[in-house]
C-alpha cells in the first residue's frame, strides 16, 4: 500500500480541503439537534413566536451552509479521485513500457491490461468513498459523542458504551464473513473456470459427447457456490440488525437514566430529545462505515496488484554510446544461455559471428529456441550467461533506442496498429519520407497492393491490421523495419504466409541491401535459408550445427532429418 | 424485449420460491411496523418525564419494556428478511447460471464461434449477479420504501394532518432534484463510457504488443497517446463525478428544509396547545424516516435499469435457437469406417458460397490428407464430418447411413480428434486421457500414455497419474499434444482426425509420435491435416484447400502432373529453388 498512498503527495490541496468542508457540514448537521432542543426548551417553554422563527431560520440557513460545503467537498473529491485515477493510469502504463517482454509475459498482457483499467478504477472509487463518506463517519461518531457530553457528561457514558460494542460487534462480523467472503470468491472462481474451460473446448467435449458429465460437473460448481453464498449470508445479514438494536438499546438506557435526570432537574426534555437525536445520527455514520467495508477490501486486493506491477523493477537498463560501424565483426555472440525460469533453460551455451554484407539462415523445430535468440539481439530480454557483442562492445553499453534502431527484428506473428500505412511504416523511422517509405515498401514487395489500395499510404489500418490478408501484414512488417535502415534486420519466420513467388523475389530483395547491413533469416523452411552464408541449426535450445548448405548436409545428422523431411525424393 | 415482459419472465423464475419471496415481503413489512411504531412510545415515554419532579416512573418503565421488546423483534425480523431474500435471490442465481450453462451445450457450434467467449462469460458471471443485486435486492428494498413511506405517512397523518401536508409537499422536490441531476449526468456518463473503451482499446492493443513497442522505440509516443486519452479521462470523470455525487447533498438539502419546517410549524402548533412535546419529538423522527426512502428509491431505480439491460442480456443467451438432434434414430453395431460424400454444399455465410457440389468416397482404412496455406480452411470439412456445422445440400453416409439419421453422439463416437489447439481441464491426468472413456481402467490410461510417449514423464510427477492438472503444473505445448493423442487412443475410433497434430512438438519426439500413428492409422479411416511430406505422399487421397474451397483432389502423383496450385505449393514448401 505504501507506494500507492504516496501518490497522495500530488493531492495535497484536494485532500485538504475535502475533508476539511465535510467536517464543516457535519458540525452543521451536528448543531441541528442541538437547536431544535433549544426551540422546544426555551421557545415553546416561554411560548416566544419569534424566537422560535429565528431558531427555525438558524436551521434553514445550517441547511444551506451544510450543501454549499458538501458540494465543495464533492467536488475535491472527485477531482482527487479522478486525479488519482489518472497518475496512477499514467505510471503503470510507464512502468509496463520499461518491463522485458519476460517480465510481461510473467505478469500475462491481459492482467496488466485489468491492472490497468479495472483495479485502477476499484482504487478510484475508493478514494472518493474515503473523502466522501469514510471521512464523515468518525467526524459524526466523534461529534456527536461530543456534542453528549457538553449536553450531560453521565449520560454520554452510554454514547461511550454503544459505541465499544459496536465496534466489537463489527469487529467480529467482519472477521468471521471476510473468511467466509473468500470461500465465496473461490466458488464462484470455480464457476468461471469450468465455463471458461467449457467454451474453448466445445469441440472436444461436443467430439466425446460429454456434456451430460460437463453439465453435472458445473451443476455440482454452482450448488456449491449457492451454498457458500448462503453461509456468508446468515452472517453479512447480521451486520444491520445487530448495530440497530445496539444502538435502540442505548436510546432505551438513555431515556430510562433520563427520566431520573430530569426529576432531579438536571435535564431538559429537549436535550433529552437531543441526545436520542445524536444516538440516531451516530448509528446512520456507523452503517455506511460497514457498507464501506467491502468497498476497501476490494480497492485493498487491487492497490496490492497494481504496487506489484509499480514495485518491478526494469531488468533492462541501457547504456549510453552510440553504434558506430567499426572493423569487429556487427554481432558475436559467447556461450550465452536464457531460461525464463530458474533452472530451465531456453537456450544454451550458444556462439556464433554475423559479419556485415552476410545473410544468416537459422533452422530448427518450434519450440527450439530461435525466438528466444531473435528478442535477445535488441535487448527484448538480457541472457542469463554468456555475452553479445554488436560492433565490438557489449550490448548494455549502448542506448536502448539506438541499439534497437540498428538492429530491427521482425516478429513472427504479424502485428500492425490501427492507424494509417503511413503511420505504422514510420514506427521505422519517424522522420521517413513518402520517398523512403515507397522504397521500403518496394523492398518488401509490398508496393504493387499498397498501390492498389484507394488511400495508397493513408489507407487506415484496424486493430492489428485485420483488413489486410496475413501476407500483406507479413510483408508490411517487413517493409517497417526496412524503412530505419537497420545494420541488422531479423526476419523471424516472418514470410511463412507468403507464396513461393513472392517469397523468392523478397529474399533476391534483400540481397540488394547496402553491404553494411545484414540479414539474419529465422525460419522452419530449407528453401528460405539454404542459400545463406551461414547456416545455424538448433535443436532443444542448443546450437547442432554451422555452416553452409553442402557442409551441414555432410556433417549435421540433424539438418539432414529436417531436409530429408522437407525435400522430395528424385532431389536427394 | 419490453421491460414489463421482461420483469415478467424473470418473475417466472422467482416464482418457484414464491414462499420465500413471500416471506421475506411479509417479513418485511413486520419489521417496519415494528420500527415505526417506536417513535410513538418514544414520544409517550417523552410526555411522561415533562419536567422536574413530574416523571411518571411507572409509566416510563412500561413504555421502556415495550419499546425493548419491539426493537428485538424489529431486528429478529430484519434478520430473517434478508435470510430470505437472500435464498430467494442466491437460488435464481444458480438456476439462471445452470439453465445458461446448458444452453452453451445446446447451441449449435456456429453460434458459439460466431459470439465472443468474453461476452458469453460476461453474461454467466457478471449479468446473473448484477441481476440478483439490482433486481432482487432491490426489489425488497423498493418494498420496504414504499410501506416505510406509507406507514410514516399513516402515523404522522394520525399525530396532526396539517404538518404532514408540509411534509408531503416539501418532499418531493427531492426527487426532482435527483431526476434533473441524472439527467444531466446520463450524457456525461455515455461520454466517460466511451473514453474508457478507447482507453482499454488502445491499452489492449499496445500492452498485447509490447515488446514490438520496445524494439521499435516507440514506448514514448505511446505513452504520449496514451496520456492523451488519460487527460480526456480524467476531465471528463471529474465532472460527471461532481455532478452525479450532488444527489445526496442535494437530497439531504431538501430533507433538512422538512425537518426544520417540521420544527418550525410543529411547535408553533404546539404552542396553541394542539399537539405535546413528545408528539413533536416523534414527528421529527417519523419526518426524518419518511424521508429516507426515497433517496433509496431513487438509487435503486437506476440500478434496477442498469439490471433490466442485464436481464436482456441473460434472456438472449438463452434465447438462441439450439441444436436439434434426433434421438437414437440409429446405432451402428460396428462401425467398418467407410464415408462417402454426395454433392455437398456448405457456406459459412448465406451470401458466400463456400464448397459446392463436393464428392469423395474413402473407403475403410484409407488415408485421406488435407494440404493447403495457413487459414486456408482446413477445418471446414472436419466441421462437417462431425457435424460441428450441418451441410446446406447433399449427403454425407457413415457405412450405409445418413449422418443426419443417426445421434450426433453416436456419429462422433465413431471419431476420435486431435486438434491444434490441445485442450486440458482442470482435473488430474488420469481423468484428462480418459476423457472419451470415463471407465477405462488404468492399464488403458496407462498404455495409451506409453504409446504416446508420456508416460515416462508422468512418472516423474510426485503424485503420477493423480496430479492435478491446474495453473500450478505446467506442461509444455508438446506434452499437452501429446496428452490429447493419448486421450483419442484411449477412446480408441474408427476414423481419426488429425488437424496438425503434431505441430508443436519438436522434431525428434515428432518421429516418434508419428510412429504411434502410424500404427493407430494401419486399420483406421484418418483425415489429416498434414505439413509432413511423407504424410502427404503416403496418403490414399489428397485434398488441396485454398481460401476455403477444395481446389483439388487425387493423388500425389496425380496432382503433381496435373501441376497446378498443389503443385506450386508442394514446391514452395518442400522443394529448393
Amino acid at each position: 500500500m505504501k507506494t500507492i498512498v504516496s501518490y497522495f503527495r500530488y493531492f495535497k490541496k484536494e485532500l485538504v480541503f475535502g475533508p476539511l468542508f465535510k467536517l464543516a457540514e457535519a458540525i452543521f448537521e451536528l448543531l441541528v439537534p442541538l437547536v431544535m432542543a433549544q426551540i422546544i426548551d426555551i421557545g415553546m417553554a416561554q411560548k416566544d413566536w419569534t424566537y422560535i422563527l429565528q431558531r427555525g431560520g438558524v436551521i434553514v440557513i445550517f441547511a444551506v451552509v451544510g450543501i454549499v460545503c458538501s458540494a465543495t467537498c464533492q467536488y475535491y473529491a472527485a477531482r482527487c479521485s479522478q486525479g488519482m485515477g489518472t497518475v496512477l493510469r499514467k505510471s503503470v502504463y510507464h512502468k509496463i513500457n520499461q518491463l522485458s517482454s519476460q517480465q510481461v509475459s510473467q505478469f500475462s498482457s491481459s492482467s496488466l491490461i485489468t491492472r490497468l483499467t479495472n483495479d485502477v478504477n476499484q482504487v478510484q472509487q475508493a478514494v472518493a468513498m474515503l473523502i466522501r463518506l469514510a471521512i464523515r463517519a468518525p467526524f459524526l461518531v466523534i461529534g456527536s459523542l461530543t456534542m453528549a457530553m457538553m449536553i450531560d457528561r453521565q449520560l454520554a457514558l452510554v454514547f461511550l458504551a454503544a459505541i465499544l460494542v459496536i465496534a466489537m460487534v463489527l469487529g467480529v462480523l467482519m472477521t468471521c464473513s471476510s473468511y467466509f467472503f473468500k470461500a465465496v470468491q473461490r466458488q464462484l472462481d470455480r464457476v468461471s473456470q469450468i465455463s471458461q474451460e467449457n467454451l474453448e473446448g466445445q469441440r472436444v467435449i461436443r467430439a466425446f459427447s460429454r456434456q451430460q458429465l460437463e453439465t453435472e460437473r458445473f451443476d455440482q460448481a454452482a450448488q456449491a457456490s449457492y451454498k457458500a453464498s448462503m453461509r456468508v449470508g446468515w452472517i453479512s445479514g447480521l451486520f444491520n440488525p445487530a448495530t440497530q438494536i445496539v444502538i435502540n438499546l442505548g436510546i432505551v438506557v438513555l431515556l430510562y437514566c433520563g427520566s431520573f435526570q430530569i426529576n432531579s432537574g438536571v435535564l431538559s426534555p429537549g436535550s433529552l430529545i437531543a441526545l436520542v437525536n445524536y444516538m440516531t445520527q451516530m448509528f446512520l455514520a456507523l452503517v455506511v462505515l460497514a457498507n464501506l467495508f467491502v468497498i476497501f477490501t476490494k480497492a485493498a486486493a487491487s492497490a496490492g496488484r497494481i504496487e506489484a506491477v509499480l514495485k518491478t523493477e526494469a531488468q533492462i537498463v541501457g547504456g549510453t554510446s552510440v553504434c558506430t560501424p567499426t572493423e569487429d565483426p556487427l554481432l558475436e555472440m559467447e556461450e550465452v544461455s536464457f531460461g525464463y525460469n530458474e533452472g530451465e533453460s531456453a537456450v544454451e551455451g550458444i556462439s556464433f559471428t554475423i559479419h556485415t554484407g552476410q545473410t544468416i539462415g537459422l533452422i530448427g523445430g518450434t519450440g527450439c529456441g530461435k525466438s528466444t535468440i531473435v528478442q535477445l539481439l535488441p535487448r527484448l530480454i538480457n541472457p542469463t550467461s554468456g555475452i553479445i557483442r554488436f560492433c565490438g562492445k557489449p550490448l548494455q553499453v549502448y542506448s536502448l533506442a539506438d541499439l534497437r534502431k540498428q538492429i530491427r527484428i521482425v516478429p513472427q506473428k504479424a502485428v500492425l496498429f490501427s492507424g494509417t500505412i503511413r503511420e505504422n511504416l514510420r514506427w521505422g523511422n519517424e522522420t521517413a519520407g513518402d520517398e523512403q517509405l515507397w522504397q521500403a515498401l518496394e523492398l518488401a514487395q509490398a508496393k504493387t497492393f499498397v498501390e492498389a489500395m484507394e488511400q495508397g499510404l493513408d489507407t487506415m489500418l484496424v486493430q492489428g491490421g485485420k483488413n489486410c490478408s496475413g501476407g500483406q501484414r507479413q510483408r508490411l512488417c517487413i517493409a517497417r523495419a526496412l524503412v530505419g535502415h537497420p545494420q541488422l534486420l531479423v526476419l523471424d519466420d516472418s514470410t511463412s504466409a507468403l507464396d513461393y513467388q513472392t517469397d523468392a523475389r523478397l529474399r533476391s530483395a534483400l540481397k540488394t541491401l547496402s553491404p553494411a547491413q545484414a540479414v539474419l533469416i529465422v525460419s522452419q523452411r530449407i528453401a528460405s535459408i539454404r542459400h545463406a552464408d551461414c547456416i545455424l541449426v538448433m535443436d532443444q535450445g542448443r546450437l547442432v550445427g554451422q555452416g553452409m548448405h553442402e557442409e551441414l548436409l555432410e556433417t549435421c545428422k540433424f539438418y539432414q532429418e529436417i531436409v530429408r523431411s522437407q525435400t522430395r525424393e528424385d532431389q536427394r | 424485449m419490453k421491460q414489463t415482459d421482461l420483469l415478467r419472465r424473470l418473475l417466472h423464475y422467482v416464482r418457484s420460491y414464491g414462499l420465500l419471496l413471500a416471506g421475506a415481503l411479509g417479513f418485511a413489512l413486520l419489521q417496519v411496523a415494528m420500527t415505526l411504531s417506536a417513535p410513538v412510545l418514544i414520544g409517550q415515554a417523552v410526555d411522561a418525564m415533562v419536567a422536574a419532579g413530574q416523571v411518571d416512573f411507572m409509566q416510563v418503565g412500561q413504555i421502556l419494556f415495550r419499546l425493548v421488546l419491539i426493537f428485538i423483534l424489529a431486528a429478529v425480523f430484519q434478520w430473517l428478511m434478508t435470510l430470505c431474500t437472500n435464498a430467494c435471490c442466491y437460488r435464481t442465481v444458480r438456476d439462471l447460471r445452470v439453465q445458461c450453462f446448458r444452453q452453451f451445450h445446446a447451441l449449435p457450434l456456429a453460434t458459439l464461434d460466431g459470439t465472443q467467449q468474453g461476452d458469453f462469460m460476461n453474461t454467466l458471471v457478471n449479468d446473473i449477479d448484477v441481476i440478483s443485486d439490482g433486481l432482487l435486492q432491490g426489489f425488497t428494498q423498493l418494498f420496504t420504501g414504499v410501506i416505510t413511506i406509507v406507514g410514516t405517512l399513516g402515523f404522522m397523518l394520525s399525530i396532526h394532518p396539517m404538518i404532514t401536508l408540509a411534509v408531503v409537499l416539501i418532499t418531493p422536490l427531492s426527487l426532482g432534484v435527483a431526476s434533473l441531476i441524472a439527467s444531466r449526468s446520463s450524457r456525461l456518463f455515455k461520454q466517460q463510457a466511451r473514453i474508457k473503451g478507447e482507453l482499454s482499446g488502445f491499452a489492449q492493443e499496445r500492452i498485447g504488443g509490447q515488446s514490438l513497442v520496445a524494439a521499435y522505440n516507440q514506448q514514448a509516443a505511446s505513452e504520449a497517446a496514451f496520456d492523451e486519452i488519460n487527460e480526456r479521462l480524467n476531465h471528463v470523470g471529474t465532472r460527471v463525478q461532481f455532478i452525479s455525487s450532488l444527489t445526496n447533498p442535494c437530497t439531504r438539502f431538501v430533507n433538512n428544509l422538512a425537518y426544520a419546517a417540521v420544527g418550525i410549524i410543529g411547535a408553533l402548533t404546539a404552542l396553541e396547545g394542539g399537539m405535546s412535546v413528545g408528539q413533536l419529538t416523534s414527528f421529527l423522527s417519523y419526518a426524518s424516516q419518511y424521508t429516507k426512502p426515497f433517496n433509496e428509491i431513487s438509487g435503486v431505480v437506476t440500478e434496477l435499469q442498469a439490471s433490466l439491460s442485464s436481464c436482456e442480456r441473460v434472456f438472449r443467451l438463452l434465447d438462441l435457437p439450439q441444436e436439434k438432434d434426433q434421438a437414437d434414430r440409429g446405432r451402428l453395431q460396428s462401425c467398418r469406417g467407410e464415408l462417402k460424400l454426395e454433392h455437398v454444399a456448405f457456406r459459412y455465410h448465406d451470401s458466400k458460397p463456400l464448397i459446392e457440389d463436393f464428392n469423395l468416397t474413402v473407403k475403410p482404412g484409407q488415408k485421406i490428407a488435407i494440404v493447403g496455406p495457413t487459414g486456408c480452411g482446413k477445418t471446414t470439412l472436419i466441421n462437417l464430418l462431425m457435424r460441428f456445422y450441418e451441410i446446406r445440400s447433399g449427403s454425407i453416409w457413415l457405412d450405409d447411413w445418413d449422418i443426419r439419421t443417426l445421434s450426433r453422439s453416436e456419429l462422433r463416437r465413431n471419431f476420435g480428434m486431435v486438434l491444434q489447439d490441445s485442450w486440458i481441464f482442470c482435473g488430474t491426468i488420469r481423468e484428462n486421457i480418459a476423457y472419451g472413456n470415463p471407465d477405462a481402467p488404468l492399464e488403458a490410461v496407462e498404455e495409451a500414455a506409453r504409446k504416446a510417449h508420456l508416460d515416462y514423464f508422468i512418472r516423474q510427477l510426485p503424485q503420477g497419474y493423480d496430479t492435478l492438472l491446474d495453473e500450478t503444473v505446467s506442461l509444455s505445448q508438446g506434452q499437452k499434444q501429446l496428452l490429447c493423442i493419448a486421450r483419442v487412443l484411449v477412446s480408441d475410433p474408427k476414423i481419426l482426425i488429425l488437424d496438425e497434430a503434431t505441430s508443436s512438438i519438436d522434431t525428434r519426439t515428432e518421429l516418434l509420435v508419428q510412429s504411434a500413428f502410424d500404427q493407430m492409422m494401419k486399420d483406421r479411416t484418418s483425415f489429416v491435416v498434414a505439413h509432413r511430406l511423407s504424410t502427404i505422399e503416403q496418403a490414399d487421397q489428397i485434398l488441396v484447400m485454398n481460401q476455403g474451397q477444395i481446389v483439388e483432389q487425387g493423388t500425389h502423383r496425380e496432382l503433381l502432373n496435373y501441376n497446378g496450385f498443389y503443385a506450386q505449393l508442394y514446391n514452395s514448401q518442400f522443394a529448393g529453388e
